[in-house]
């Protein structure tokens, strides 16, 4: 039964001759240290109608699972699989090409699995073996050598007694450590500081450091330089062009963009600098914020539109309740007073931009944010 | 007979060539020993055991079909415009990862098939690994000496939703943006190192272009591969360890009753692999999941309401969806509110899952080696602690579409916060209680069926008027006519009458008539015999098995049960199933 003295006779090589394959298999099993209690063959009179009827059974899964696979090799070819919009002719085909490759694929795969586990409820014997486990602790014997070969090994290496190797050993390690952490790492480390009061984290594009002026443009869905064949008309935002009420996301342009195409782009991509533009019903009771009494004009009001909770764009303006509600996390921003948060996690105003109009009617930025936009962060004092 | 049983000459010649090819391979490699060994690992039989396999059966689809998608799938953050198939989007700019994810789903044929197939195993992966944690933790599995692989266990779901989340935020597309701006504030949030780390991880400010070609790498290559040498030493350590297995006939702490690998495990495993792929298949042609060109390219200004995570992540946007604004400022610097329900958050709760064991073993002063398992009923405060951590973590799951919820039942939108912020406080205590006295209530009625017996369901008058109802006792009656009670070992104890199979069998047939009676008691007859045969050798194993092995045969009623039941489906004896109990 278990290793050591109940081992089972090992059979000279002459036994071995004598013995039949199932002899054999037991053995197999008994050198293992498995007894096998059971192990009843589910049809032991054969030819019955009940086992033909188990074999057709399962050959019929098998089958099936091949009539599915030539469905499914017969869909992948022959289905149409180019792509129909819903309003042109035969979209309702094409819809249906990835269900049914899908499903006769798949169904292929699931009747094979069906058809084994047909297979093995109905015709492997139920087996009971039992196996002894040897899990304990290793003799003691293996124990007690290995330890002291251990402890030789150690006095051998005579380290124990040269402290100076020791420690030289452990300097020149945690050098090496500390450089294969600068290797590791080094490339990977940007200063998020750079430029000092300027840091990309301090500023946004709405600023503007020439003094050139920084109009509120929206994205129209056309291309920097489609703008640039077409115009500029209906780019810029005016008052007028908004209704009481509602709310219009702006983006910074300067008349310089208009020679680079890509800026005109990238300002669309940068995370920092949508900001909502938000035209409030007149006559609404509006708290300004200390210091921030004429960031608005009239009754236009410019927050940014990246949440201080986690930095989702803060989409949707509810005129009626002149909330600002972020969808992440449901943080709510009041729009009448300096956008401060009154429900949900966000702790933070969002950051209202300055603005005013120009001699020409167009909607500018008085200067950049006055404190970062966005989630908060450790540097940051407020 | 069929070629099943009956070797033909074609199949012994291919059995000449096989032995000949073994004899080859073993001259060179010396394998037999080892082999047979192997071949010959008892594995123990229960449903739950198979959790971990469909876990491993979704990677390898997630490998082969992730494989595959890497084949069309570029991650390059280059502006181009579209002109592909998708009419809807043709004109708009985006970055070549969104463009070629949208070729996958429109141009490659198939490709939209395998995407999905993709997604769908990346959820069950995370959904199997989860359950097979839950059998694992309510069974006691974990304890001595498997601690490691309870580590090694909870490294891989968390390398595995770290996975998922690079995988869904490789195509560019408007919600994987979203969950990466998620990211990238809660990576701002941490203390200290928030903004330097964010710097590094993204290369600069949010987004940036270098974010989604690194997780691409990572995704990839990086812990996949991982995640392949973690499993790889995760099933090595059940193999050489052996598994756990339920109280049961002579299983003992020192045996493992089951089948071998060759054939039936082998052969099942086969199988139960092709079932979940071919589930996974078909889940991924017939259920649409991330339909990416409906969200269309990222854009940091826009958000679709609905903005939810896979489901595996959504605890981590549950968490920050209720935490109260409390912000802290020290001088010059401040601490996010943010940062405590994510990055301090997730670390601490997955820390508290890696230490459960040693903590149970701190309390409990168990340090014995556990190779049966124990039913969750019998160790109530670890089963109501289990239901308690699931409770809080499916409420968070919850929480994280409390929008959704608001939407479809007309609630406010706070007032599922606020629901969401109660509830987190006040339901996991309360699962606590009701589990802790499920698991007592479980424990009386087995007690109730061992000293009593089970409930017959036939109800008895007494000449003096009283109605009794009639127990079937599992050990048979003592000389005063009472049941003889029982021992609690920690195995099922039946409790209806069926177990004990007294509805009997159905006969054999074809749906429209039996099979002839003389064949069907022959073959009954066949069985029954093999059987007696095969319990004659194996009283004697058994009784050896006691001597050599910890000097206790398990169980006697239990076993005694279990053939009761085989003689009546054998159709032996269809009479008294209350004999006694000496085998
Ligand atoms: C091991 C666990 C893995 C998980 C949990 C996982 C998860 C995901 C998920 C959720 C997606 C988003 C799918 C979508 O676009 O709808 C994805 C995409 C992708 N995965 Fe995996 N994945 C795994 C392994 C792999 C492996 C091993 C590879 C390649 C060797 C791979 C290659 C890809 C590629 C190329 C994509 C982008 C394709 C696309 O967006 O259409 N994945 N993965
Ligand atoms: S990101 Fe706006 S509430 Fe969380």
């Amino acid at each position: 039964m278990s290793s050591g003295p109940h081992a089972p006779h090992r059979p000279t090589e002459a036994e071995l001759d004598d013995m039949t394959p199932d002899q054999l298999a037991t053995l197999a099993a008994e050198l293992d240290d498995v007894v096998i209690l059971r192990n009843l063959s589910k049809f032991p009179i054969p030819g019955t109608r009940a086992e033909k009827r188990a074999e057709r059974a399962v050959a019929t899964w098998f089958l099936l699972s091949g009539l599915s696979a030539a469905a499914f090799v017969a869909a992948y070819l022959f289905w149409p699989s180019q792509y129909r919009a819903p309003s042109e002719p035969g979209y309702q085909i094409y819809a249906l090409y990835t269900p049914v490759i899908g499903a006769t694929f798949g169904l292929s795969v699931l009747l094979l699995g069906v058809g084994l586990i047909s297979y093995v409820k109905r015709f492997l014997p139920d087996e009971v073996s039992v196996q002894q486990r040897h899990d304990g602790p290793s003799d003691e014997l293996s124990r007690r050598t290995v330890m002291a070969q251990l402890a030789k090994a150690g006095k051998d290496t005579t380290i124990a007694r040269r402290g100076l190797i020791k420690r030289s050993i452990g300097i020149a390690a945690g050098v090496f450590g500390l450089g294969f952490g600068v290797i590791a790492l080094g490339g990977l480390i940007r200063d998020p500081w750079k430029g000092g009061a300027k840091a990309v984290l301090w500023v946004t594009a709405w600023g503007s450091d020439d003094g050139e002026k920084v109009y509120l443009r929206r994205d129209t869905g056309a291309s920097g330089e489609e703008i640039i064949k077409n115009g500029i008309r209906g780019i810029r935002v005016r008052p007028e062009d908004m209704n009481t009420g509602s709310m219009e996301t702006v983006f910074p342009f300067r008349m310089s963009d208009l020679q680079h195409s890509e800026r005109l782009d990238a300002v669309l991509k940068m995370s920092d600098v949508p900001v909502m533009l938000i035209r409030l019903r007149p006559g609404e009771p509006v708290i300004q914020r200390a210091g921030r009494e004429n960031f608005h004009y009239g009754d236009f009001y410019a927050y940014s539109k990246v949440c201080t909770h986690l930095g989702c764009p803060t989409s949707l303006y509810e005129a009626q309740t002149n909330r600002i509600l972020c969808p992440c996390h449901q943080s709510q921003f009041l729009a009448t007073e300096y956008a401060k948060p009154v429900f949900g996690p966000a702790t933070r105003a969002l950051p209202q931009l300055p603005i005013t109009v120009d001699s020409e009617g167009y909607f500018v930025a008085r200067s950049d944010f006055n404190e970062a936009v966005g989630p908060g962060f450790w540097e940051r004092k407020s | 007979m069929s070629s099943i049983t009956t070797p033909t000459t074609s199949s012994s010649k291919l059995s000449a060539k096989a032995a000949q090819g073994l004899d080859e391979l073993d001259q060179r490699f010396h394998p037999a020993a080892g082999l047979r060994g192997q071949f010959n690992k008892v594995f123990p039989t229960h449903w739950s055991f198979m959790l971990g396999e469909i876990a491993l059966y979704s990677f390898i689809v997630l490998l082969l079909t992730g494989t595959y998608l890497a084949l069309f799938f570029d991650p390059s953050m280059q502006d181009v415009t579209y002109h592909g198939a998708f009419t809807n989007l043709r004109g708009i700019q985006m970055s070549r990862a969104f463009q070629s994810a949208l070729n996958l789903s429109f141009e490659v044929r198939g490709g939209l098939f395998v995407r999905q197939v993709h997604h769908w195993a990346a959820l069950l992966f995370l959904a199997a690994m989860m359950v097979h944690m839950f059998r694992i933790f309510f069974t006691g599995a974990f304890r001595k000496p498997r601690e490691t692989n309870w580590l090694l266990g909870v490294l891989l779901i968390v390398v595995g939703m770290i996975e998922g989340f690079t995988g869904y935020s490789l195509p560019d597309d408007l919600l994987s943006g979203t969950g990466l701006r998620i990211g990238s504030g809660i990576t701002l949030s941490v203390p200290v190192i928030g903004t330097w780390t964010h710097w590094a991880l993204f290369g600069g400010e949010f987004p940036g272009t270098e974010i989604i070609p690194r997780l691409y790498i990572v995704h990839v290559l990086l812990l996949p591969g991982i995640l392949l040498a973690v499993i790889g030493v995760h099933l090595g350590l059940v193999w050489y360890q052996k598994h756990t297995q339920f109280p049961g006939p002579m299983r003992t702490e020192k045996n493992v009753v089951g089948v071998r690998i060759l054939p039936i495990f082998a052969v099942k495993s086969g199988a139960f692999f092709a079932l979940t792929a071919g589930v996974m298949a078909i889940m991924g042609g017939v259920f649409q999941i991330n339909p990416i060109w409906n969200f269309g390219p990222y854009n940091p200004a826009h958000i679709s309401a609905g903005s939810q995570p896979d489901w595996y992540m959504a605890f981590s946007d549950g968490m920050p969806r209720l935490w109260p604004p409390w912000e802290i400022y020290l001088g010059n610097y401040m601490i996010p509110a943010v940062f405590w329900p994510t990055a301090f958050f997730l670390p601490v709760i997955i820390s508290l899952l890696a230490a459960y064991p040693a903590i149970e073993r701190k309390l409990t002063k168990d340090n014995a080696p556990h190779n049966l398992l124990q039913r969750p009923r019998d160790s109530p405060v670890r089963t109501s602690l289990g239901m308690m951590a699931i409770t809080f973590y499916f409420w968070l799951v919850l929480a994280s579409g409390n929008d959704l919820i608001a939407l479809f039942f007309n609630i406010s939108l706070n007032a599922m916060t606020w629901i969401g912020r109660i509830g987190l406080l006040l339901l996991p205590p309360l699962t606590y209680w009701v589990t802790y006295r499920i698991c007592i209530g479980l424990q009386r009625s087995d007690l109730a069926v061992l000293e009593h017996g089970i409930e017959t369901g036939i109800i008895k008058r007494l000449p003096h008027g009283e109605f009794i109802e009639v127990h079937q006792p599992l050990a048979g009656l003592d000389s005063h006519g009472h049941a003889i009670p029982l021992e609690y070992q920690g195995a099922t104890v039946p409790k209806r009458m069926n177990q004990l199979g007294v509805a009997g069998h159905p006969v054999p047939g074809s749906f429209l008539k039996p099979d002839p009676m003389q064949e069907t008691i022959a073959l009954e007859n066949a069985r029954a015999a093999q059987l007696a045969e095969q319990d004659g050798h194996g009283a004697g194993h058994s009784a050896k098995a006691g001597a050599g092995g910890n000097g206790r045969v398990e169980r006697n009623g239990h076993v005694e049960q279990r053939d009761d039941q085989h003689e009546l489906v054998a159709g032996q004896s269809h009479g008294d199933h209350a004999h006694d109990t000496s085998t």
